[in-house]
């Protein structure tokens, strides 16, 4: 199994493959804009402003699915010792990154019509902005530690203690009072908004997924070009 | 169009909400870009400068045939 995660088998892949994620990312995020700002309706409640969900949850769903990722990927390289886990964790953490401070931007913005304020230290909000601070630490380790060594081993611990915030991300709005409100959509029960939202969501969360893959490929090609350039000064 | 700009007075929050997300996309997608086209470049150089047998060398690596022959711009 492990053969198909070796550096060149996936780098066979992913040299190609940007091109066409690129044309794929446009074309979903073309319909989903045209959903998301035209075609889906207002809210009886929030008016226009809802439609600012559509590019917050996915946005918050993303990072939250990447930081997931992260820890995993650190755990299993960490376990297993095939450091191309590794190499895959660190090139999914910058778009994660983006799309945390998107999550927190867009949330912030979305709070001032909606609260009547920019910005409120309740739960969900602050556990997103300590899931931010960890992604940042996580990236800065990259940059600080030449010993491979070294810096598997402290980005696998940042990744571990930062994945203990995504459980208290989710369940914030149950455990405390938040200004947030509880989730709307539930896999596994009926989901409180209607399929008019929903759809758009979806779309525009598929967009987002793209844009990030888009990115991982990009940045996992540079970090294995990297890795070969080193191997071309030592000949 | 007036409507949809203006949005019943949300227009103003809607749309930073949108060009922001936008622009923190297309920074990232140049960053990200401009990254790997430096290694690239890089590597060209790099094995530009190798001797015969070392280039030889350095082409039995799947890796490296895969960037020097099979590597489409992005």
């Amino acid at each position: 199994m492990f053969e198909y995660l070796k550096p060149n088998k996936i780098f066979a892949i992913s040299s190609k493959a940007p091109k066409y994620v690129l044309i794929l990312f446009i074309i979903v995020i073309s319909i989903g804009l045209s959903e998301a700002l035209i075609f889906s309706p207002e809210d009886y409640k929030q008016s226009h402003s809802v439609r600012i969900m559509y590019v917050h949850v996915p946005a918050a769903w993303i990072t939250l699915g990447i930081f997931s990722g992260v820890t995993f990927l650190s755990i299993f390289g960490y376990v297993t010792k095939i450091k191309n886990f590794f190499l895959i964790a660190k090139s999914l953490a910058p778009s994660g990154f983006v799309f945390n401070v998107v999550a927190l931007v867009t949330g912030s913005i979305w709070g001032k019509p909606t609260w009547g304020t920019w910005w409120a230290w309740d739960a969900r909000i602050t556990s997103m902005l300590i899931l931010a601070l960890f992604y940042l630490i996580y990236l800065l380790a990259w940059r600080i530690f030449d010993d491979k060594d070294e810096v598997f081993k402290i980005t696998s611990i940042i990744a571990v203690v930062g994945a203990m915030n995504v459980p208290i991300i989710k369940y914030s709005v149950e455990w405390w009072n938040t200004l947030h409100q509880p989730a709307s959509i539930n896999i596994l029960s009926k989901s409180s908004i209607h399929t008019s939202m929903l759809f758009p969501l979806m779309i525009m969360t598929a967009a987002f997924a793209l844009f990030s893959l888009l990115i991982f490929l990009m940045k996992y090609n540079t970090e294995l070009i990297k890795i070969k350039n080193k191997g071309l000064d030592r000949l | 169009m007036n409507d949809l700009l203006l949005m019943n007075g949300y227009g103003l929050y809607v749309w930073s909400a949108f060009i922001f997300t936008f622009f923190s996309f297309t920074l990232l997608y140049i960053v990200t870009r401009s990254q790997l086209l430096k290694e690239r470049k890089k590597f060209f150089d790099k094995f530009g400068s190798l001797n015969v047998e070392k280039a030889t060398f350095a082409k039995n690596q799947s890796i490296n045939r895969e960037i020097l022959s099979n590597y489409q711009k992005i």
